[in-house]
């Protein structure tokens, strides 16, 4: 056994990795290619942040809604068309206000609700989100541009069970009255993940 | 486990690289193993408590190094050696090299027997378990006390569904922590949320 057991020269390619166990599905009647196919179209077409703007625009235009939503958001959601994974069982929206700002994240992987806000982008799995924004909110916002007045609070939940949560952003106050359509074209992922404010 | 994941709180790491619009892929292998992890999953091979577990179980350096798709990559692999739909003699010989690994599957465990029912506003700590298994207890609340602010629906228990051992579902409880009593003189301040699993928490005086 060689001192440093890392200096495998043999490891495989991630790319020869995952064409290995596609090629291993394939080869047991399975529809890896199919499969790869499909989910290329969910993620294109379907897990877009535009599905979390659109649930925003309508809290922000219709209050009977917005009680709906905070009170079951995974019903809540499923009245726009907009489905979530079995294994998500509860959908929390968070609502920031002036005073308050909601950021989530997972420190343990990088779970998020996906078909609502899209595929997490790539800082939110890094080594370094997941360690500092539990620890150290007030200085990863700033860092990431988002300097919050000290009077706001910070309230950062970690995903650590199969609840998911979306946060609800505040509307900026110039686009009251805008058509929800309108409204949903403001809203980004970022704002739903709490790093920024719209 | 106390393993390499358990990422909350740790202290070195820098700068979020943080872009606006940022990718979720950034290279097409991503995207196939995104697809046939959860493609594993639909077929059953696997849950979703037994996937987080075989990226918990990988080799710390290897963890630390991998990006997110490939330690997706490794628990896909893993699992579906583990659970003999291919050998790792075949994945080597496929890949032409050593495809790694996580380690191997320790014991699970059921709920705790004496876990009880919390109230909004209950004060309450977390048990200070250690488990050699999967659990989804970050370690940094470990001991610690904090207020329920919800219940959620029942959730299968991941110490047991990622070891294939009988348990009950049980609920998470919505726990609010003050940072200031998690990192004593050393977070900035705030409110972080937690989902505690029932059984990982004990109420507190």
């Amino acid at each position: 056994m060689p001192d440093d057991k890392h200096a495998q020269p043999d490891i495989a390619t991630v790319e020869k990795r995952i064409d290995a166990i596609q090629a291993a599905f394939e080869e047991r009647g399975l529809e890896p290619t199919k499969a790869i196919e499909d989910q290329a179209h969910q993620v294109e077409e379907q897990w877009l942040p535009r599905n979390g703007a659109r649930v925003v625009a309508k809290a922000w235009t219709d209050p009977e809604f917005r009680k709906r939503l905070i009170a079951n958001g995974r019903q809540a959601v499923a009245e726009l068309g907009l489905a979530m994974p079995k294994h998500h069982r509860h959908l929390v929206v968070l609502e920031n206000t002036s005073t308050i700002q909601n950021v989530i994240c997972c420190t343990l992987c990088s779970c998020t609700a996906f078909t609502i806000i899209g595929l997490p982008p790539d800082w939110y799995k890094d080594l370094e989100y997941r360690s500092r924004v539990v620890r150290q909110s007030r200085t990863v916002l700033r860092e990431m541009g988002l300097d919050l007045p000290p009077e706001v609070e910070i309230r950062v939940w970690d995903t650590t069970a199969d609840t998911r949560y979306m946060v609800l952003p505040v509307q900026p106050p110039h686009t009251v009255g805008w058509p929800e359509e309108k409204l949903a074209e403001i809203v980004t992922r970022d704002g739903m993940i709490g790093v920024a404010r719209l | 486990m106390d393993g390499m994941h358990d990422l909350g709180g740790k202290q070195g790491f820098g700068p979020v690289r943080y872009t606006l619009n940022a990718p979720a892929f950034h290279e097409a292998w991503e995207r196939r193993v995104n697809a046939l992890y959860s493609y594993a999953v639909r077929l059953g091979y696997f849950n979703m408590d037994e996937y987080r577990h075989a990226i918990e179980r990988m080799e710390p350096r290897h963890y630390l190094t991998a990006g997110y798709y490939e330690r997706s990559l490794t628990s896909l692999a893993t699992l579906c050696v583990e659970k003999g739909i291919v050998t790792r003699e075949e994945l080597d010989r496929r890949a032409q090299g050593t495809f790694p690994l996580a380690a191997a599957n320790g014991p699970g465990r059921t709920n705790v027997a004496s876990r009880e029912r919390f109230q909004p506003g209950a004060r309450v700590r977390v048990r200070e378990d250690y488990v050699p298994g999967h659990s989804r207890m970050p370690g940094y609340i470990r001991g610690k006390v904090g207020v329920v602010v919800s219940e959620s629906p029942a959730y299968p228990f991941p110490d047991a569904h990622a070891h294939s051992v009988p348990a009950a579902d049980e609920p998470t409880y919505d726990v609010r922590f003050r940072s200031e009593d998690l990192w004593p003189r050393s977070a900035d301040p705030a409110l972080v949320h937690v989902g505690v699993f029932q059984s990982y928490l004990e109420r507190a005086e």
